[in-house]
Protein backbone atom coordinates (compact mmCIF):
# COMPACT_ATOMS: atom_id res chain seq x y z
CA UNK A 1 0.00 0.00 0.00
CA UNK A 2 1.08 3.69 -0.49
CA UNK A 3 0.47 6.42 1.63
CA UNK A 4 0.37 10.01 0.33
CA UNK A 5 0.23 13.35 2.40
CA UNK A 6 -0.79 16.48 1.29
CA UNK A 7 -0.47 19.31 2.48
CA UNK A 8 -2.11 22.89 1.08
CA UNK A 9 -3.69 25.94 2.02
CA UNK A 10 -7.61 25.71 2.05
CA UNK A 11 -8.88 26.78 -1.36
CA UNK A 12 -5.45 25.44 -3.01
CA UNK A 13 -7.22 21.94 -4.19
CA UNK A 14 -5.39 19.51 -2.29
CA UNK A 15 -8.34 17.48 -1.70
CA UNK A 16 -9.04 17.78 -5.48
CA UNK A 17 -5.43 16.27 -5.62
CA UNK A 18 -5.86 13.61 -3.26
CA UNK A 19 -9.34 12.60 -4.76
CA UNK A 20 -7.70 12.98 -9.04
CA UNK A 21 -4.71 10.68 -7.72
CA UNK A 22 -7.36 8.06 -6.40
CA UNK A 23 -9.78 8.47 -9.11
CA UNK A 24 -7.17 7.69 -11.22
CA UNK A 25 -6.08 4.41 -9.65
CA UNK A 26 -9.63 2.94 -9.18
CA UNK A 27 -9.76 3.42 -13.19
CA UNK A 28 -6.54 1.25 -13.44
CA UNK A 29 -8.13 -1.21 -11.22
CA UNK A 30 -6.79 -0.76 -8.38
CA UNK A 31 -8.59 0.26 -4.64
CA UNK A 32 -7.68 3.54 -3.32
CA UNK A 33 -9.03 6.00 -0.99
CA UNK A 34 -8.89 10.17 -0.74
CA UNK A 35 -10.00 11.99 1.85
CA UNK A 36 -9.23 15.64 3.50
CA UNK A 37 -9.03 16.23 6.86
CA UNK A 38 -11.98 16.60 8.54
CA UNK A 39 -13.11 19.67 9.33
CA UNK A 40 -14.32 23.62 8.82
CA UNK A 41 -11.25 24.23 6.32
CA UNK A 42 -10.83 27.69 6.12
CA UNK A 43 -9.43 30.10 2.88
CA UNK A 44 -5.55 30.20 3.33
CA UNK A 45 -5.16 28.02 6.60
CA UNK A 46 -2.83 24.90 6.25
CA UNK A 47 -5.19 21.73 5.33
CA UNK A 48 -4.12 18.25 5.09
CA UNK A 49 -5.51 16.00 2.69
CA UNK A 50 -4.65 12.03 2.87
CA UNK A 51 -4.77 9.24 -0.33
CA UNK A 52 -3.87 5.74 -0.38
CA UNK A 53 -3.40 3.36 -3.18
CA UNK A 54 -3.25 -0.64 -2.87
CA UNK A 55 -3.76 -3.89 -4.70
CA UNK A 56 -6.30 -4.98 -2.52
CA UNK A 57 -8.89 -3.60 -0.79
CA UNK A 58 -8.34 -0.80 1.62
CA UNK A 59 -9.86 -1.54 5.18
CA UNK A 60 -8.01 1.11 7.37
CA UNK A 61 -9.79 4.23 8.37
CA UNK A 62 -7.62 5.73 10.06
CA UNK A 63 -5.58 9.03 8.74
CA UNK A 64 -2.14 8.50 7.36
CA UNK A 65 0.97 8.82 9.87
CA UNK A 66 3.42 7.29 7.95
CA UNK A 67 3.33 8.17 4.85
CA UNK A 68 5.36 6.95 1.48
CA UNK A 69 5.17 9.89 -0.17
CA UNK A 70 4.38 13.83 1.20
CA UNK A 71 3.23 16.27 -1.64
CA UNK A 72 3.59 20.29 -0.72
CA UNK A 73 1.26 22.54 -3.28
CA UNK A 74 2.68 25.88 -1.25
CA UNK A 75 6.13 26.89 -0.98
CA UNK A 76 5.05 28.74 2.36
CA UNK A 77 3.54 25.67 4.25
CA UNK A 78 7.36 23.82 4.02
CA UNK A 79 8.41 26.49 6.63
CA UNK A 80 5.12 26.91 8.46
CA UNK A 81 4.26 23.08 9.27
CA UNK A 82 6.50 20.22 9.74
CA UNK A 83 5.54 18.44 6.58
CA UNK A 84 8.05 15.27 6.89
CA UNK A 85 6.55 14.44 10.35
CA UNK A 86 6.44 10.65 10.35
CA UNK A 87 7.76 10.40 6.51
CA UNK A 88 9.16 6.81 6.38
CA UNK A 89 13.08 6.91 5.87
CA UNK A 90 13.31 6.18 2.06
CA UNK A 91 9.96 8.51 1.80
CA UNK A 92 10.54 11.10 -0.66
CA UNK A 93 8.97 14.92 0.05
CA UNK A 94 7.46 16.67 -3.19
CA UNK A 95 7.77 20.28 -2.90
CA UNK A 96 6.64 23.34 -4.76
CA UNK A 97 9.58 25.89 -4.30
CA UNK A 98 11.36 27.99 -6.22
CA UNK A 99 14.75 26.62 -4.89
CA UNK A 100 16.59 23.42 -5.31
CA UNK A 101 16.75 20.25 -3.65
CA UNK A 102 20.00 21.32 -2.77
CA UNK A 103 19.34 24.54 -1.59
CA UNK A 104 16.01 23.21 0.84
CA UNK A 105 18.24 20.18 2.19
CA UNK A 106 20.30 22.76 3.97
CA UNK A 107 17.52 25.34 4.78
CA UNK A 108 14.87 23.09 6.32
CA UNK A 109 17.58 20.52 7.30
CA UNK A 110 15.56 17.68 5.90
CA UNK A 111 17.26 14.47 5.27
CA UNK A 112 14.70 12.60 2.78
CA UNK A 113 14.81 12.07 -0.84
CA UNK A 114 13.28 14.93 -2.57
CA UNK A 115 11.70 16.32 -5.16
CA UNK A 116 11.24 19.84 -5.80
CA UNK A 117 9.87 21.87 -9.12
CA UNK A 118 8.80 25.67 -9.07
CA UNK A 119 5.24 24.66 -9.89
CA UNK A 120 3.40 28.27 -8.38
CA UNK A 121 5.82 29.45 -11.75
CA UNK A 122 4.33 26.99 -14.20
CA UNK A 123 0.80 27.28 -12.83
CA UNK A 124 0.78 31.70 -13.55
CA UNK A 125 2.45 30.63 -16.73
CA UNK A 126 -0.15 28.18 -18.05
CA UNK A 127 -3.03 29.35 -15.46
CA UNK A 128 -2.76 32.56 -14.87
CA UNK A 129 -3.35 31.82 -11.15
CA UNK A 130 -1.03 30.48 -8.34
CA UNK A 131 -3.37 27.40 -7.98
CA UNK A 132 -0.49 24.20 -8.15
CA UNK A 133 -2.89 21.03 -7.12
CA UNK A 134 -2.80 19.61 -10.46
CA UNK A 135 0.71 20.61 -11.61
CA UNK A 136 2.21 19.08 -8.39
CA UNK A 137 0.11 15.70 -9.28
CA UNK A 138 2.92 15.59 -12.50
CA UNK A 139 5.80 16.09 -9.69
CA UNK A 140 4.49 13.48 -7.49
CA UNK A 141 4.66 11.22 -10.53
CA UNK A 142 7.67 12.28 -11.33
CA UNK A 143 8.90 11.40 -8.34
CA UNK A 144 7.55 7.72 -7.93
CA UNK A 145 5.43 6.63 -10.73
CA UNK A 146 3.20 4.97 -8.51
CA UNK A 147 -0.01 5.39 -10.79
CA UNK A 148 1.01 5.68 -14.90
CA UNK A 149 1.05 9.23 -15.89
CA UNK A 150 -1.54 8.50 -18.77
CA UNK A 151 -3.92 7.48 -16.21
CA UNK A 152 -4.48 10.96 -14.78
CA UNK A 153 -5.54 12.22 -18.04
CA UNK A 154 -9.23 11.02 -17.92
CA UNK A 155 -9.80 12.25 -14.47
CA UNK A 156 -8.50 15.69 -15.35
CA UNK A 157 -10.43 16.14 -18.59
CA UNK A 158 -13.83 14.86 -16.66
CA UNK A 159 -12.90 17.04 -13.64
CA UNK A 160 -11.87 20.60 -15.55
CA UNK A 161 -14.08 20.12 -18.78
CA UNK A 162 -12.94 23.28 -20.85
CA UNK A 163 -9.79 24.13 -18.80
CA UNK A 164 -9.07 20.48 -19.02
CA UNK A 165 -6.56 21.50 -21.64
CA UNK A 166 -4.50 23.90 -19.42
CA UNK A 167 -4.33 21.31 -16.36
CA UNK A 168 -2.87 18.41 -18.29
CA UNK A 169 -0.31 20.90 -19.55
CA UNK A 170 0.72 22.23 -16.28
CA UNK A 171 0.82 18.34 -15.01
CA UNK A 172 2.92 17.39 -17.83
CA UNK A 173 5.41 20.52 -17.60
CA UNK A 174 5.76 19.99 -13.57
CA UNK A 175 6.72 16.09 -14.33
CA UNK A 176 9.08 17.06 -16.82
CA UNK A 177 10.51 19.86 -15.16
CA UNK A 178 10.70 18.41 -11.46
CA UNK A 179 14.27 17.39 -10.01
CA UNK A 180 15.36 14.64 -8.00
CA UNK A 181 17.48 14.93 -5.35
CA UNK A 182 18.66 11.87 -3.05
CA UNK B 1 -23.31 -6.30 -12.69
CA UNK B 2 -22.98 -2.65 -12.42
CA UNK B 3 -19.74 -0.50 -13.41
CA UNK B 4 -16.82 -0.23 -10.91
CA UNK B 5 -16.82 3.46 -10.32
CA UNK B 6 -14.42 5.94 -7.99
CA UNK B 7 -16.69 8.06 -6.39
CA UNK B 8 -17.59 10.14 -2.97
CA UNK B 9 -19.71 7.98 -0.78
CA UNK B 10 -21.88 10.69 -0.10
CA UNK B 11 -23.01 10.97 -3.72
CA UNK B 12 -22.72 7.24 -4.48
CA UNK B 13 -25.62 7.34 -1.77
CA UNK B 14 -27.84 9.85 -3.81
CA UNK B 15 -27.30 8.24 -6.93
CA UNK B 16 -28.39 4.44 -5.25
CA UNK B 17 -31.54 6.96 -3.78
CA UNK B 18 -32.13 8.30 -7.19
CA UNK B 19 -31.65 4.34 -8.83
CA UNK B 20 -34.30 3.45 -6.32
CA UNK B 21 -36.65 5.98 -8.05
CA UNK B 22 -37.79 7.69 -4.89
CA UNK B 23 -40.51 9.81 -5.25
CA UNK B 24 -40.18 12.39 -2.89
CA UNK B 25 -36.94 13.50 -0.64
CA UNK B 26 -37.34 16.06 2.25
CA UNK B 27 -34.05 17.08 3.62
CA UNK B 28 -32.53 19.74 5.72
CA UNK B 29 -28.51 20.07 5.03
CA UNK B 30 -26.42 19.71 7.99
CA UNK B 31 -22.76 18.65 8.10
CA UNK B 32 -21.66 15.66 7.57
CA UNK B 33 -24.92 14.59 5.34
CA UNK B 34 -24.73 17.91 3.22
CA UNK B 35 -23.10 16.01 0.13
CA UNK B 36 -25.62 13.57 0.13
CA UNK B 37 -28.84 16.30 -0.14
CA UNK B 38 -27.17 18.67 -2.37
CA UNK B 39 -26.35 16.25 -4.94
CA UNK B 40 -30.29 14.41 -4.30
CA UNK B 41 -31.57 18.42 -4.68
CA UNK B 42 -29.33 18.61 -8.42
CA UNK B 43 -30.31 15.51 -10.04
CA UNK B 44 -33.61 16.80 -9.55
CA UNK B 45 -33.05 20.41 -10.33
CA UNK B 46 -31.27 18.94 -13.62
CA UNK B 47 -34.15 16.25 -14.02
CA UNK B 48 -32.48 13.05 -13.81
CA UNK B 49 -34.79 12.28 -10.76
CA UNK B 50 -38.32 12.66 -11.11
CA UNK B 51 -39.11 13.48 -7.69
CA UNK B 52 -40.43 16.34 -5.36
CA UNK B 53 -37.30 17.77 -3.31
CA UNK B 54 -38.71 19.42 -0.74
CA UNK B 55 -36.39 21.93 0.83
CA UNK B 56 -37.61 22.17 4.35
CA UNK B 57 -37.33 24.57 7.00
CA UNK B 58 -36.32 22.25 9.63
CA UNK B 59 -35.32 18.49 10.57
CA UNK B 60 -38.72 18.56 12.46
CA UNK B 61 -40.70 19.29 9.38
CA UNK B 62 -38.68 17.02 7.17
CA UNK B 63 -40.03 13.97 9.09
CA UNK B 64 -43.93 15.72 9.41
CA UNK B 65 -43.27 15.88 4.97
CA UNK B 66 -41.55 12.73 4.77
CA UNK B 67 -44.79 10.61 7.01
CA UNK B 68 -47.25 12.52 4.82
CA UNK B 69 -45.80 11.62 1.86
CA UNK B 70 -45.05 8.03 2.67
CA UNK B 71 -48.65 7.95 4.12
CA UNK B 72 -50.27 9.02 1.00
CA UNK B 73 -47.73 6.03 -0.66
CA UNK B 74 -45.06 7.84 -2.29
CA UNK B 75 -41.32 6.19 -2.10
CA UNK B 76 -39.98 8.19 0.40
CA UNK B 77 -36.10 9.52 1.68
CA UNK B 78 -35.26 11.96 4.29
CA UNK B 79 -30.98 12.07 5.46
CA UNK B 80 -29.63 14.00 8.72
CA UNK B 81 -26.75 13.97 11.64
CA UNK B 82 -26.58 14.66 14.80
CA UNK B 83 -28.63 17.97 15.97
CA UNK B 84 -31.21 17.53 12.76
CA UNK B 85 -31.65 14.14 14.51
CA UNK B 86 -32.54 15.78 17.49
CA UNK B 87 -34.38 18.54 16.05
CA UNK B 88 -36.90 15.79 14.29
CA UNK B 89 -37.09 13.69 17.48
CA UNK B 90 -40.55 14.09 17.83
CA UNK B 91 -41.71 12.69 14.46
CA UNK B 92 -39.13 10.34 14.29
CA UNK B 93 -41.14 8.24 16.82
CA UNK B 94 -44.28 8.63 14.97
CA UNK B 95 -42.85 6.98 11.57
CA UNK B 96 -42.98 3.77 13.15
CA UNK B 97 -46.03 3.40 14.85
CA UNK B 98 -48.13 4.56 11.94
CA UNK B 99 -46.21 2.36 9.69
CA UNK B 100 -44.59 4.53 7.22
CA UNK B 101 -41.76 2.80 5.39
CA UNK B 102 -39.79 5.94 4.96
CA UNK B 103 -35.63 5.37 4.33
CA UNK B 104 -33.36 7.51 6.26
CA UNK B 105 -29.67 8.05 6.21
CA UNK B 106 -28.23 9.03 9.23
CA UNK B 107 -24.74 10.39 8.83
CA UNK B 108 -23.32 9.68 12.17
CA UNK B 109 -22.37 12.93 14.33
CA UNK B 110 -21.75 13.96 17.84
CA UNK B 111 -24.24 15.42 19.61
CA UNK B 112 -23.28 19.03 20.89
CA UNK B 113 -21.84 20.94 23.19
CA UNK B 114 -19.30 21.17 23.06
CA UNK B 115 -20.00 22.16 19.50
CA UNK B 116 -18.85 19.21 17.27
CA UNK B 117 -19.53 18.21 13.86
CA UNK B 118 -17.60 15.44 13.81
CA UNK B 119 -18.04 11.07 13.88
CA UNK B 120 -18.97 9.45 16.75
CA UNK B 121 -22.72 7.45 17.52
CA UNK B 122 -24.20 9.35 19.97
CA UNK B 123 -26.78 10.91 17.51
CA UNK B 124 -28.06 7.27 16.72
CA UNK B 125 -27.85 6.38 19.76
CA UNK B 126 -30.09 8.64 21.18
CA UNK B 127 -33.24 7.11 19.00
CA UNK B 128 -32.26 3.37 20.10
CA UNK B 129 -35.49 3.00 21.08
CA UNK B 130 -37.86 4.72 18.73
CA UNK B 131 -39.05 1.56 16.51
CA UNK B 132 -37.20 1.92 13.24
CA UNK B 133 -34.96 -1.12 11.84
CA UNK B 134 -31.73 0.22 12.30
CA UNK B 135 -28.78 -1.01 10.18
CA UNK B 136 -24.92 0.18 10.33
CA UNK B 137 -22.29 -0.12 7.63
CA UNK B 138 -18.41 -0.34 7.00
CA UNK B 139 -18.05 1.09 3.84
CA UNK B 140 -19.11 2.95 0.49
CA UNK B 141 -20.10 0.06 -1.07
CA UNK B 142 -22.25 -1.50 1.97
CA UNK B 143 -24.02 2.37 2.44
CA UNK B 144 -24.97 1.83 -1.49
CA UNK B 145 -26.19 -1.45 -1.28
CA UNK B 146 -28.35 -0.74 2.02
CA UNK B 147 -30.08 1.77 0.26
CA UNK B 148 -31.86 -0.51 -1.85
CA UNK B 149 -32.45 -2.67 0.72
CA UNK B 150 -34.14 -0.30 2.83
CA UNK B 151 -36.36 0.52 0.27
CA UNK B 152 -37.28 -3.29 0.17
CA UNK B 153 -37.54 -3.84 3.52
CA UNK B 154 -39.16 -1.18 4.45
CA UNK B 155 -41.60 -1.24 1.63
CA UNK B 156 -42.55 -4.70 1.73
CA UNK B 157 -46.09 -5.36 2.85
CA UNK B 158 -45.34 -7.76 5.89
CA UNK B 159 -43.35 -5.23 7.29
CA UNK B 160 -44.05 -1.55 6.46
CA UNK B 161 -41.42 0.21 8.90
CA UNK B 162 -39.15 2.82 8.74
CA UNK B 163 -35.51 2.06 8.58
CA UNK B 164 -32.14 3.84 9.37
CA UNK B 165 -29.11 3.26 7.38
CA UNK B 166 -26.13 4.56 9.58
CA UNK B 167 -23.00 5.50 7.97
CA UNK B 168 -19.98 7.12 9.66
CA UNK B 169 -19.73 10.99 9.32
CA UNK B 170 -16.93 11.82 7.31
CA UNK B 171 -14.74 8.83 8.05
CA UNK B 172 -17.27 7.61 4.98
CA UNK B 173 -19.31 10.08 3.80
CA UNK B 174 -16.12 12.58 2.86
CA UNK B 175 -14.05 9.06 1.42
CA UNK B 176 -13.48 8.90 -2.08
CA UNK B 177 -13.22 4.99 -2.94
CA UNK B 178 -14.49 2.41 -5.39
CA UNK B 179 -17.94 1.06 -5.36
CA UNK B 180 -19.66 -1.36 -8.00
CA UNK B 181 -22.79 0.74 -9.04
CA UNK B 182 -26.18 -2.04 -9.57
CA UNK B 183 -27.22 -2.28 -13.13
CA UNK B 184 -30.90 -0.88 -13.65
CA UNK B 185 -32.48 -4.26 -14.23
CA UNK B 186 -30.99 -5.50 -11.22
CA UNK B 187 -32.43 -3.05 -9.01
CA UNK B 188 -35.82 -3.47 -10.76
CA UNK B 189 -35.62 -7.45 -10.37
CA UNK B 190 -34.81 -6.20 -6.01
CA UNK B 191 -37.10 -3.21 -5.66
CA UNK B 192 -40.87 -3.75 -6.58
CA UNK B 193 -43.11 -0.85 -6.69
CA UNK B 194 -44.21 0.53 -3.67
CA UNK B 195 -47.46 -0.56 -3.16
CA UNK B 196 -48.90 0.55 0.67
CA UNK B 197 -50.63 -1.87 2.70
CA UNK B 198 -53.00 1.14 3.97
CA UNK B 199 -52.75 4.75 2.30
CA UNK B 200 -54.23 8.29 2.69
CA UNK B 201 -56.67 8.77 -0.45
CA UNK B 202 -59.41 10.74 -0.81
CA UNK B 203 -61.64 8.21 -2.67
CA UNK B 204 -61.33 5.90 0.72
CA UNK B 205 -60.83 8.13 3.70
CA UNK B 206 -58.60 6.84 6.58
CA UNK B 207 -57.48 7.87 9.43
CA UNK B 208 -53.50 7.99 10.62
CA UNK B 209 -52.04 8.95 14.03
CA UNK B 210 -54.95 9.12 16.09
CA UNK B 211 -55.17 9.50 19.61
CA UNK B 212 -54.53 6.61 21.57
CA UNK B 213 -56.77 6.13 24.70
CA UNK B 214 -55.15 4.29 27.94
CA UNK B 215 -57.55 1.31 26.76
CA UNK B 216 -55.81 0.98 23.62
CA UNK B 217 -52.29 2.01 23.56
CA UNK B 218 -51.03 -0.62 25.17
CA UNK B 219 -51.95 -3.16 22.74
CA UNK B 220 -50.97 -0.56 19.74
CA UNK B 221 -47.63 -0.81 21.27
CA UNK B 222 -47.51 -4.21 21.87
CA UNK B 223 -48.45 -4.90 17.84
CA UNK B 224 -45.96 -2.26 16.87
CA UNK B 225 -42.73 -4.10 19.05
CA UNK B 226 -44.18 -7.77 17.47
CA UNK B 227 -43.61 -5.80 13.83
CA UNK B 228 -40.56 -5.02 14.26
CA UNK B 229 -39.64 -8.40 15.56
CA UNK B 230 -41.17 -9.88 12.73
CA UNK B 231 -39.78 -7.76 10.49
CA UNK B 232 -36.33 -10.03 10.63
CA UNK B 233 -37.91 -13.00 8.45
CA UNK B 234 -38.11 -9.99 5.52
CA UNK B 235 -34.80 -8.60 6.45
CA UNK B 236 -32.78 -11.93 6.16
CA UNK B 237 -34.82 -12.38 2.69
CA UNK B 238 -33.59 -8.85 1.53
CA UNK B 239 -30.36 -9.91 2.03
CA UNK B 240 -30.12 -13.51 0.60
CA UNK B 241 -32.05 -12.66 -2.99
CA UNK B 242 -29.25 -9.32 -2.74
CA UNK B 243 -26.61 -11.94 -2.88
CA UNK B 244 -27.63 -13.79 -5.12
CA UNK B 245 -28.27 -10.85 -7.52
CA UNK B 246 -25.17 -8.97 -6.90
CA UNK B 247 -23.07 -11.46 -5.00
CA UNK B 248 -22.48 -9.96 -1.79
CA UNK B 249 -24.02 -11.67 1.33
CA UNK B 250 -24.86 -9.74 4.29
CA UNK B 251 -25.41 -10.86 7.43
CA UNK B 252 -27.37 -9.51 11.14
CA UNK B 253 -24.21 -10.89 12.42
CA UNK B 254 -21.14 -10.65 10.83
CA UNK B 255 -17.64 -12.64 12.17
CA UNK B 256 -13.62 -12.34 10.92
CA UNK B 257 -11.01 -14.69 12.00
CA UNK B 258 -13.56 -16.29 14.44
CA UNK B 259 -12.82 -19.74 14.29
CA UNK B 260 -11.45 -20.93 17.81
CA UNK B 261 -10.78 -17.39 19.27
CA UNK B 262 -10.55 -16.76 22.50
CA UNK B 263 -11.13 -13.32 22.87
CA UNK B 264 -13.33 -10.95 19.87
CA UNK B 265 -13.79 -8.04 18.94
CA UNK B 266 -16.75 -6.01 19.07
CA UNK B 267 -17.87 -3.23 16.53
CA UNK B 268 -20.35 -1.60 14.54
CA UNK B 269 -19.82 0.70 11.74
CA UNK B 270 -17.11 2.08 9.78
CA UNK B 271 -14.05 1.36 12.94
CA UNK B 272 -14.70 -2.74 12.15
CA UNK B 273 -12.81 -1.97 8.97
CA UNK B 274 -9.43 -0.99 11.15
CA UNK B 275 -10.08 -3.45 13.73
CA UNK B 276 -10.30 -6.27 11.25
CA UNK B 277 -6.36 -5.07 10.49
CA UNK B 278 -5.32 -4.91 14.02
CA UNK B 279 -7.14 -8.87 14.46
CA UNK B 280 -4.66 -9.49 11.30
CA UNK B 281 -1.63 -7.99 13.25
CA UNK B 282 -2.36 -9.67 16.63
CA UNK B 283 -2.92 -13.33 15.19
CA UNK B 284 0.36 -12.46 13.37
CA UNK B 285 1.63 -12.23 16.62
CA UNK B 286 0.23 -15.54 17.59
CA UNK B 287 -2.77 -14.13 19.73
CA UNK B 288 -6.51 -15.79 19.80
CA UNK B 289 -8.51 -12.79 18.11
CA UNK B 290 -10.86 -12.45 16.60
CA UNK B 291 -13.88 -10.03 15.57
CA UNK B 292 -17.39 -9.99 15.71
CA UNK B 293 -19.61 -7.00 13.68
CA UNK B 294 -22.98 -6.37 14.40
CA UNK B 295 -25.09 -5.24 11.08
CA UNK B 296 -28.53 -4.83 12.04
CA UNK B 297 -29.17 -2.95 15.79
CA UNK B 298 -32.93 -3.38 15.37
CA UNK B 299 -34.77 -5.87 15.56
CA UNK B 300 -31.52 -7.13 17.94
CA UNK B 301 -30.26 -10.24 16.36
CA UNK B 302 -30.40 -12.09 19.56
CA UNK B 303 -30.10 -16.08 18.13
CA UNK B 304 -27.30 -15.04 15.60
CA UNK B 305 -25.66 -12.80 18.06
CA UNK B 306 -25.11 -15.59 21.26
CA UNK B 307 -24.29 -18.38 18.07
CA UNK B 308 -21.63 -16.08 17.37
CA UNK B 309 -19.83 -15.43 20.53
CA UNK B 310 -20.43 -18.79 22.02
CA UNK B 311 -17.23 -20.05 23.71
CA UNK B 312 -15.27 -17.16 23.21
CA UNK B 313 -13.88 -16.01 26.68
CA UNK B 314 -13.59 -11.99 26.23
CA UNK B 315 -15.25 -9.71 24.15
CA UNK B 316 -14.12 -6.37 23.55
CA UNK B 317 -17.06 -3.93 23.18
CA UNK B 318 -16.36 -0.85 21.10
CA UNK B 319 -18.37 2.03 21.83
CA UNK B 320 -19.06 5.07 19.85
CA UNK B 321 -21.35 6.87 22.88
CA UNK B 322 -21.40 7.20 26.51
CA UNK B 323 -24.33 6.98 28.58
CA UNK B 324 -23.20 9.20 31.73
CA UNK B 325 -23.41 7.90 35.00
CA UNK B 326 -24.50 4.65 33.23
CA UNK B 327 -23.38 0.92 32.18
CA UNK B 328 -20.41 2.68 30.06
CA UNK B 329 -21.34 2.78 26.22
CA UNK B 330 -25.07 1.21 24.62
CA UNK B 331 -23.36 -1.63 22.57
CA UNK B 332 -21.82 -3.14 25.72
CA UNK B 333 -24.95 -2.37 28.12
CA UNK B 334 -27.01 -4.48 25.42
CA UNK B 335 -24.44 -7.20 24.93
CA UNK B 336 -24.23 -7.33 28.74
CA UNK B 337 -27.69 -8.26 29.03
CA UNK B 338 -27.96 -10.20 26.30
CA UNK B 339 -25.41 -12.96 27.54
CA UNK B 340 -26.61 -12.58 31.37
CA UNK B 341 -27.80 -15.67 31.73
CA UNK B 342 -25.70 -17.71 29.38
CA UNK B 343 -23.64 -20.18 30.88
CA UNK B 344 -19.84 -19.28 30.68
CA UNK B 345 -20.29 -15.80 30.14
CA UNK B 346 -17.51 -14.23 28.61
CA UNK B 347 -15.63 -11.67 30.45
CA UNK B 348 -16.59 -8.18 29.13
CA UNK B 349 -14.37 -4.83 28.21
CA UNK B 350 -15.52 -1.93 27.27
CA UNK B 351 -13.67 0.74 25.55
CA UNK B 352 -15.46 3.92 24.40
CA UNK B 353 -13.37 5.69 22.01
CA UNK B 354 -13.65 8.09 18.24
CA UNK B 355 -15.50 10.21 20.22
CA UNK B 356 -16.19 13.49 17.92
CA UNK B 357 -13.59 12.74 15.12
CA UNK B 358 -10.90 11.63 17.47
CA UNK B 359 -8.79 9.48 15.23
CA UNK B 360 -8.39 5.62 16.32
CA UNK B 361 -5.56 3.65 14.66
CA UNK B 362 -5.32 -0.03 14.32
CA UNK B 363 -2.05 0.05 17.12
CA UNK B 364 -4.89 1.58 19.54
CA UNK B 365 -7.58 -1.56 18.91
CA UNK B 366 -4.07 -3.19 19.80
CA UNK B 367 -3.14 -1.80 22.98
CA UNK B 368 -7.04 -2.25 23.99
CA UNK B 369 -6.40 -5.93 23.72
CA UNK B 370 -3.29 -5.76 25.70
CA UNK B 371 -5.42 -3.87 28.28
CA UNK B 372 -8.02 -6.45 28.07
CA UNK B 373 -5.57 -9.47 28.57
CA UNK B 374 -4.28 -7.49 32.14
CA UNK B 375 -8.04 -6.32 33.13
CA UNK B 376 -9.10 -10.53 32.51
CA UNK B 377 -6.53 -11.32 35.31
CA UNK B 378 -8.55 -9.78 38.18
CA UNK B 379 -12.82 -9.05 38.33
CA UNK B 380 -14.02 -7.23 35.62
CA UNK B 381 -17.35 -5.73 36.85
CA UNK B 382 -20.75 -4.82 34.92
CA UNK B 383 -19.84 -1.25 35.68
CA UNK B 384 -16.50 -0.77 34.19
CA UNK B 385 -15.41 0.62 31.19
CA UNK B 386 -12.73 3.08 29.95
CA UNK B 387 -12.77 6.09 28.32
CA UNK B 388 -9.91 5.27 25.64
CA UNK B 389 -7.60 7.35 25.27
CA UNK B 390 -7.89 10.54 27.19
CA UNK B 391 -5.20 12.91 27.83
CA UNK B 392 -4.14 13.49 31.76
Amino acid sequence: MIEVRLHGRGGQGAVTSAELLALAAINEGKYAQAFPSFGPERRGAPVIAFCRIDDKPIRIRSAIYKPDLVLVLDPGILRLVNVTSGLKEDGILIANTKYSGKELRKELGIKHPLATVNATHIAMEELGLPITNTTMLGSLLKAREIIPFDSLIDPLKKRFGRIAEKNIKVFTRAYQETELTR
Amino acid sequence: MGERVGIEVSIAAAEAVKMANTDVIAAYPITPQTHIVEHLSELVADGELDAEFIPVESEHSAMSVCCGSSAVGARTFTCTSSQGLALMNEIVFIAPSLRLPIVMILANRSMSGPLSIWNDHTDVMSIRDCGWIQIFTENGQEVFDHVMFAFRVAENSSVSLPVIVNLDGFVLTHVIEPIEFWDKETVKQYLPDFKPVNQLHPDNPVTMGAFGLPSIFTEAKKAQDEALINSKSEILKAWKEMGDLVGRYYKPVETYQLDGSETVFLTIGSFGETVSVAVDELRAQGKSVGQVKLRLWRPFPFDEFREAVRGVKRIIVIDRAISYGGPGGPVASEIRSVLYQEENMPVITNFLCGFAGRDVTSDDYISMYEKTEQMAKGKVTQEDYIIYGVRE
